[in-house]
């Protein structure tokens, strides 16, 4: 049944319809390949919560602990150093912690802590990911002539306060992100849940 | 012999006629102008340094073995147990920076002679693409020793993605394949870096050179020779054979820049901590930073350009603007003269200050104002001020270049001289 005649709306209709298809299926092939990316069941079971022991933390110290492959500080602030929090307000981008995306609401206070002298962060720049230095000396810094102890970036020179907060004129956009943590006993935290009852 | 050569020359040219011509049109018959000068190595040089990093990657692919806990020793067993191992691996590193300063050379060549202009546009925007995937290939295999740097500079450029709004972190996290970059990203970062990124960079040469060979070579008088050609050869008058001039022209070249590589292989392999930084000899240690992250130094003029912004989002996007304003030279430059020989002085004074400024932006991004700031200044200068303010200066110097490019040339503040005919030689 040859016909000479050829139907140049069908041919389109027929190519057009085909490529719609084609890409679709295109796409739908492709999903695979990108979810492959995702972390992984393994790398998102290393996520579980972890145990500190914070006994034998003095005054003015520092713990780092990991957690899902990133430095958590468990630090023991003296007093000096938090009767600095007040003072710094007007310097700081966010002193209200008013970002709910960086604290569980439990800390949505001048401490940013369950416990006023215990502060529980995450040590990771929210700038680019460095892990700042930790300056807790209440004395002129070649940074800062005014420094009242905290956090120092090396990477870009970012600053936050003893809280966390993140100060002005700095390029990390918002302060460091405390990760839920409750405390099983006045010497044991444990980084990576709610306490009951805190959302 | 010669009987048995020919039959098989025969032999071929009946099943693929093409081969010959298209040899002859690449090669033997690709006529480029003859007052090419020192400039004009640095294409023939980054394709000597590209075999380089095939050859000596494919030696180092067979002993090194990807994964967050085998990556750092593999390098080290490389570098202390295999027989030359060392050699092959300090080729590969010295080549990584070889290939910048080669193409950061090349490049400039095109800025001097105006060879992104039309018709050449398409060879200059497959050049860029190059220069991509080349910084994403420097990268990757910067990550793959697994020493501290490799982390932290994994880290670093991979939040960088965090800065684009409401996807940010679920991108990070993809790119990753974990909350921080670990062996997932160390493996993907393996492949792309020995396979996909070589295959597209391969591409994109031969797509550069077909590119460049469809309209011919610029050369330092911008002058188009196709115009001047012989009436009975139909042969450019100014233009010479590629093969056997040119080669041997870039064989010379080659032998040159060989020995030059040679000595920072045996003598300086990590060139004082420019090519190689100490702190990628510590293996790679989630929780502690080194005490100054900063990127091998052909990253660092862009890098500073997003350190000196004290905003996230807007120092990300200055430093991909930074990138992209180099693919738009072509239409931001109208001007009708190519070669810097003959355009006015305001473009020779922009093309030098942006040559400094790129040069000092690479300084900042290295940490060495850090230094220099105290020294001038004294110990109690506000060093994060003078930096930012330094760095800011030049950041809009940077940019200002473009703009410059575009209102000196388009409201015809240029004042040219009158180019030649036909290519000046200094017989």
């Amino acid at each position: 049944m040859a016909n000479d005649v050829v139907d140049h709306a069908r041919r389109r209709f027929l190519t057009a319809t085909t490529a719609v298809v084609g890409g679709a299926g295109a796409l739908a092939a492709a999903v695979p390949f990108i979810k492959s990316w995702e972390p992984s069941a393994r790398a998102k079971n290393a996520g579980a919560p972890v145990l500190a022991d914070i006994s034998k933390v003095e005054p003015g110290q520092r713990l780092t602990v990991g957690w899902r492959g990133q430095p958590v500080w468990v630090i023991n602030r003296t007093p000096a150093l938090l009767a600095t929090l007040p003072q710094l307000e007007s310097r700081l981008k966010d002193p209200k912690s008013e970002n709910a995306d960086q604290q569980p609401k439990f800390a949505q206070n001048q401490n940013r802590s369950l416990k006023p002298e215990w502060l529980v962060v995450i040590g990771i720049c929210t700038h680019l990911g460095c892990s700042p230095d930790f300056v807790p000396e209440i004395k002129p810094e070649p940074f800062d002539p005014d420094w009242k102890g905290g956090f120092f970036c090396p990477c870009h020179k970012s600053r936050y306060d003893i809280a966390g907060r993140v100060f002005q004129g700095v390029p990390a956009p918002a302060n460091l992100p405390v990760p839920p943590y409750k405390f099983l006993s006045d010497k044991q935290i444990l980084i990576g849940v709610n306490p009951e009852g805190a959302a | 012999m010669a009987k048995v050569f020919s039959a098989i020359g025969n032999w071929v040219t009946e099943r693929a006629p093409n081969m010959m011509p298209t040899y002859r049109k690449h090669m033997s018959e690709y006529f480029a102008p003859k007052n090419f000068n020192l400039w004009y190595y640095f294409g023939s040089l980054a394709i000597v340094v590209l075999v380089n990093q095939i050859l000596t990657g494919i030696f180092l692919t067979m002993f090194y073995k990807p994964g967050a806990a085998t990556a750092f020793d593999s390098v080290e067993y490389i570098m202390r147990d295999v027989d030359w191992g060392w050699l092959i691996r300090y080729m590969h590193s010295t080549g990584a920076s070889m290939f910048f300063v080669v193409v950061y050379l090349h490049m400039f060549r095109g800025l001097m002679y105006g060879s992104y202009k039309k018709p050449r546009e398409l060879v200059w925007l497959l050049g860029m693409l190059i220069f991509l995937v080349l910084m994403a290939e420097g990268f990757m295999g910067y990550v793959l020793p697994w020493g501290n740097m490799s982390f932290w500079g994994a880290k670093v450029i991979i939040s960088l993605f965090g800065a684009i709004p409401f996807i940010g972190d679920t991108l990070v996290q993809w790119i990753m394949g974990d909350f921080n970059p670990a062996d997932a990203t160390l493996n993907r970062f393996f492949a792309l870096h020995v396979i996909a990124l070589p295959l597209v960079l391969l591409l994109l040469v031969v797509l550069h050179i077909a590119a460049l060979h469809e309209v011919g070579s610029n050369n330092p008088d911008g002058v188009e020779i196709k115009k001047n050609k012989d009436p009975v050869t139909h042969i450019p008058l100014d233009g010479i054979a590629f093969h056997p001039y040119y080669t041997v022209k870039d064989l010379f070249g080659v032998g040159f820049f060989l020995i030059l590589c040679a000595f920072i292989i045996f003598f300086q392999p990590t060139l004082g901590g420019w090519f190689l930084e100490g702190d990628n000899f510590i293996p790679a240690n989630n929780l502690v930073t080194p005490a100054e992250i900063k990127p091998v130094w052909y990253f660092t003029p862009f890098y500073a350009i997003l350190r000196v912004i004290p905003d996230k989002l807007f120092g990300v996007l200055a430093m991909f603007a930074s990138i992209a304003a180099l693919f738009f030279v072509p239409w931001l430059d109208r001007g009708a003269v190519k070669s810097i020989r003959y355009r006015g002085t305001g473009f020779k004074i922009a093309l030098l200050g942006f040559g400094v400024v790129f040069v000092l932006l690479g300084a900042i991004g290295a940490g060495k104002t850090t230094e220099w700031i105290p020294e001038l200044f004294g110990p109690n200068a506000d060093l994060t001020f003078i930096e930012n303010l330094f760095g800011r200066t030049l950041t809009l110097l940077y940019f200002g270049f473009f703009v410059f490019l575009w209102v000196y040339t388009h409201f015809g503040f240029e004042k040219t001289k009158p180019v030649p005919e036909r290519v000046t030689t200094h017989a």
